[in-house]
C-alpha cells in the first residue's frame, strides 16, 4: 500500500518539473512584462540619480524602504514558521515547509535589492564590508540580513537534499543533460543510508533552533533603524516587537497566497496541501491578528495621550490628516481580514432567508462602503461640511457592517477563497502599516517645513517589478525542484501508517 | 586642544541671508531649479528660516506684524547622531570638534540625514550643476584628507554633504602659519558666513580658550542651544532674542 502511494506521489510531484508547457511560458512572459518597466526606470535612476524619485528633504526615505521592511516582514513567515512547526513536531507542516522556506529566501533577496536601489551610490556597497562600523544600526541590519539569508538558504538546501537525490535518480531519459548534471552535483552524493538520515535530521533540528532567534533579530534590528533616532514618532521601545508581530502576521498571509498559487498551478498539489492546513494555520493567523491589534492600539493610544508636542502632529496626521486614508484603510483591512477568518466559524452551512445574510446584500454594501471611504479620503471641498462628514462616516460604518454580515455565508463554504482574500487584505494592510510608521514621521520633521511625499512612476514601477521578481523566482525555482517536500510527505505517511491512524 | 565653536546672536541677526549666499559661494553648493527647490531639493548648508518652523511666520496684523528668524549652520554636535549611525564612517568628528564628511566614502544610504534632528544634511539628488557663468566662479580651494576630497570639492551625485565650518579655510590658515614659521593662532580663521555677516551677529573661535570671545559669550545668560532636548549636545550656540 505504502509503496504504491509513494510511486503515485513521485509521479505527480516530479513529472511537472519537466513539462515546459504553454502555461509556464505564458506566466514567464507575463512576469517579464511586469518586471521590465521597473528595471528600465531603475537604470534611468542609476544614470540620473535618486532625483527621479519624489524623495526630498526631509523625506529622505520612501517607498523603497517601505518595500524593504515589508519584504523582510513577509520573509519571516517561511523559515520561522516551518522551524517552529518542526520543533513542535506538527505533522501537517510537511507539505508546506518547502514553500515556506523558499519564500524566506526569495523575500530576503528582494529585500536586499530594495536597499541597493535606495542607495545613492550602489557602486560603493562593498564599503560596508571594507569600512563597516559595527556601532551603526544599518550595519546590524546588514549583518542580520546576511546571516538570516545564509541560514535560510542552508535550511532550504538541507531540506531539499533528499529530494535532489531523488530527482537525480528518477530523471527521465528525455531530461536535458545539464539538468541531470546539476542534480548530481547538488545532491552531494546523497545515498539515503541510515547515517546520512541521522545526520540530516540532527542538522535540520539545529538549524531550526538557530533560525528562530536569527529571524526575530532581523525584524527587531530593522525597527531599531528607526527607534534609535531622535525623530518624533519613532522614539518607541514597542517598535521591535511590533515589527516582529507584523512580520509573522504578513508572512502567514504570503504563505497562504503562495501555497494557493502553487495549488492552482499544479492541480495534483490539492491532494497534499489540503483544507486541513488552511484550517490549522488559519487559527494561528487569527491569533496573530489579535496580537497585531493589541500592538497597534498600544502604539497609537500612547502617542495620542502622552502630550509630546513634537509627536502629536505625527499622530494627528495619521488619525485625521493626510495619512488618515492609509491609517484607517489599514485598520479596516485588518478588521475585514479578521472577520473573514473568524465569522464563518459561527454561522451554519444552511442557506438563510435573512436579508442581511445574502451575498448580494454583502457585495452591494461593500461597493457602497468603498465609495464612501473614497469620498471621505479625497477630501472634496464640496463635502467639507462637518454634518455631512459625520453623516458619511455613520453611513460608512453601517454599510461596512452590512458588508461584513452579508458575505459571511458565502465565505463559510469557501474556506480557501476566504483565506486567500483575508491574506491579500493582510498583506496590503501590512504594507500600509509600514508606510504609516515611516512616512508620517518623515514628513513631519522638527526643523524643516512639513512636506508631502507622493511616489513617482519610477518608485511605483520598481515596486511592482520587485513583486514580479519575487514571483518569477518562485515560478522558476519550482520548475527545478518539487514544491512539496516529497521525502517529508512520505515520512509523514509512513508515520501515520506506523501509528495505525 | 582647540574646540571650534560658533555663536550666533539672534538679537543682531537681520535675516539678510548673506551667510547663506557666502556659504554657497565658498563651498561650491550646487544650484537647483526653482521647481526642484520647491520640492525640498535645495541645498543650503547655512539656512535662514522663520521660527517657529511649523506655524505661519507672520504674527499680528499688517503693518504691525512680527516675524522671528533663525539662521542655522551645522551644530557640530559633541554627541552627533549622524556620526553614530553612519555605517561606513563617511562622517566623523575630527580632533578639533568639527563634524566632517568624506564624499569619497559616503554610500548614500541617507541614514545620517534621517538621524540629524536639525536637518543640516543635504543629499545630491542629481549631478550638481552650475549655470555657465556661475561655474567660472567656483571656489578652486581643495581639501584632501588621505587622498579623498572634502570641504568645497565638487560633490558627485548620490552623496551627502553638510556645513564643515569651512574647514578648508582652517587648513589654509594653518599652512600659512607654518610657511611663515610661527604658531597657528585660533583667531586666524573664521568661516565665510562669519566673515560676511551684515549685523556682525556671528562669532567664531576656540571654546577651549577661556579668553576667547565665544567662551565669554557662551557664559551669557542668553546663551542657548537649538533643540536642547535632542541629546546631541550641539556646539553652535545661540544668544536668544530679547
Amino acid at each position: 500500500m505504502q509503496q504504491t502511494l509513494t510511486l503515485h506521489d513521485r509521479d505527480e510531484l516530479l513529472t511537472p518539473l519537466y513539462q515546459f508547457d504553454r502555461k509556464f511560458w505564458t506566466t514567464i512572459a507575463a512576469l517579464v512584462l511586469v518586471i521590465a518597466p521597473g528595471i528600465l526606470l531603475y537604470i534611468r535612476q542609476l544614470v540620473l540619480g535618486l532625483g527621479v524619485t519624489d524623495l526630498n528633504r526631509p523625506v529622505f526615505w520612501g517607498a523603497y524602504l517601505v518595500n524593504f521592511i515589508f519584504l523582510i516582514g513577509v520573509s519571516m513567515a517561511g523559515t520561522v514558521i516551518s522551524a517552529t512547526l518542526l520543533l513542535l513536531k506538527v505533522n501537517w507542516r510537511r507539505p508546506i515547509t518547502r514553500i515556506a522556506e523558499s519564500l524566506t529566501v526569495f523575500g530576503l533577496m528582494t529585500a536586499g535589492l530594495q536597499i541597493i536601489m535606495d542607495m545613492g551610490r550602489p557602486d560603493r556597497l562593498v564599503f560596508t564590508l571594507l569600512y563597516g562600523r559595527l556601532q551603526a544600526p544599518l550595519m546590524w541590519d546588514i549583518a542580520s540580513l546576511t546571516l538570516y539569508l545564509l541560514t535560510a538558504i542552508f535550511a532550504l538546501y538541507l531540506q531539499l537534499l533528499p529530494d535532489i537525490a531523488l530527482l537525480r535518480d528518477t530523471a527521465p531519459a528525455t531530461a536535458p543533460e545539464w539538468r541531470k548534471k546539476l542534480y548530481t552535483i547538488l545532491s552531494l552524493n546523497w545515498r539515503g543510508n541510515k547515517e546520512q538520515w541521522t545526520r540530516l535530521e540532527k542538522a535540520m533540528l539545529v538549524v531550526s533552533i538557530f533560525i528562530i532567534p536569527i529571524g526575530i533579530s532581523l525584524h527587531t534590528v530593522t525597527s531599531w533603524l528607526f527607534s534609535t533616532t531622535v525623530q518624533p514618532g519613532w522614539k518607541s521601545t514597542i517598535l521591535g516587537p511590533y515589527f516582529v508581530v507584523g512580520a509573522i502576521y504578513s508572512g502567514i498571509g504570503l504563505l497562504f497566497i503562495a501555497t494557493t498559487f502553487a495549488r492552482y498551478y499544479n492541480k495534483h498539489l490539492k491532494e497534499y496541501i489540503t483544507e486541513k492546513f488552511y484550517e490549522n494555520l488559519g487559527w494561528f493567523f487569527i491569533v496573530m491578528s489579535g496580537v497585531w491589534f493589541y500592538f497597534t492600539l498600544n502604539e497609537t493610544l500612547v502617542a495620542t495621550t502622552e502630550q509630546e508636542t513634537l509627536e502629536f502632529p505625527v499622530v494627528a496626521a495619521k488619525l485625521f490628516g493626510e495619512f488618515a486614508p492609509a491609517f484607517w484603510g489599514m485598520n479596516l483591512l485588518m478588521i475585514a481580514a479578521t472577520w473573514i477568518l473568524v465569522a464563518p466559524k459561527f454561522v451554519s452551512d444552511k442557506p438563510s432567508r435573512n436579508l442581511f445574510l445574502q451575498t448580494t446584500t454583502g457585495l452591494a454594501a461593500t461597493a457602497i462602503s468603498v465609495v464612501i471611504f473614497a469620498l471621505l479620503s479625497l477630501r472634496l471641498p464640496a463635502l467639507s461640511d462637518p454634518n455631512l462628514q459625520t453623516g458619511l462616516l455613520l453611513a460608512f460604518f453601517l454599510f461596512f457592517l452590512l458588508a461584513l454580515l452579508g458575505v459571511t455565508k458565502w465565505l463559510k463554504t469557501r474556506l480557501i477563497t476566504a483565506t486567500v482574500i483575508a491574506s491579500a487584505f493582510v498583506l496590503f494592510g501590512m504594507w500600509l502599516e509600514r508606510w504609516n510608521v515611516l512616512m508620517p514621521t518623515l514628513t513631519h520633521a522638527r526643523l524643516a517645513p512639513y512636506t508631502t511625499y507622493h511616489p513617482t512612476v519610477t518608485e511605483i514601477a520598481v515596486t511592482i517589478s520587485t513583486f514580479g521578481i519575487l514571483t518569477l523566482m518562485f515560478v522558476v525555482f519550482y520548475k527545478f525542484f518539487p514544491s512539496v517536500s516529497v521525502w517529508e510527505v512520505e515520512e509523514g505517511r509512513a508515520l501515520e501508517q506506523g501509528s495505525g491512524d | 586642544m582647540t574646540d571650534w565653536c560658533m555663536v550666533i546672536d539672534l538679537e543682531k541677526c537681520v535675516a539678510c541671508q548673506g551667510c547663506s549666499i557666502a556659504c554657497r559661494m565658498e563651498n561650491n553648493t550646487p544650484v537647483v531649479s526653482p521647481e526642484e527647490a520647491k520640492n525640498g531639493r535645495a541645498i543650503r548648508w547655512n539656512d535662514v528660516f522663520p521660527l517657529p518652523v511649523h506655524i505661519a511666520p507672520d504674527q499680528g496684523e499688517y503693518p504691525n506684524v512680527k516675524t522671528h528668524y533663525s539662521t542655522r549652520p551645522c551644530m557640530h554636535c559633541k554627541n552627533a547622531p549622524c556620526v553614530k549611525v553612519c555605517p561606513v564612517q563617511a562622517t566623523y568628528i575630527d580632533e578639533e570638534g568639527i563634524v566632517r564628511q568624506n564624499y569619497d566614502r559616503c554610500i548614500g544610504c541617507r541614514f545620517c540625514t534621517m538621524a540629524c534632528p536639525y536637518g543640516v544634511r543635504y543629499f545630491n539628488w542629481f549631478e550638481p550643476q552650475w549655470e555657465e557663468t556661475l561655474a567660472e566662479y567656483r571656489n578652486p580651494d581643495q581639501l584632501s584628507v588621505n587622498g579623498s576630497l572634502e570641504g568645497p570639492a565638487v560633490r558627485p551625485v548620490g552623496v551627502v554633504e553638510k556645513c564643515t565650518y569651512c574647514v578648508h579655510r582652517l587648513e589654509k590658515a594653518k599652512a600659512r602659519a607654518k610657511a611663515e614659521g610661527r604658531d597657528f593662532r585660533a583667531d586666524e580663521y573664521v568661516p565665510a558666513c562669519v566673515q560676511t555677516c551684515t549685523g556682525k551677529a556671528r562669532f567664531f573661535g576656540d571654546l577651549d580658550d577661556p579668553n576667547s570671545t565665544v567662551s565669554q559669550l557662551s557664559k551669557s545668560l542668553r546663551a542657548t542651544h537649538l533643540l536642547e532636548d535632542s541629546g546631541a549636545h550641539p556646539k553652535t550656540l545661540y544668544l536668544a532674542e530679547g
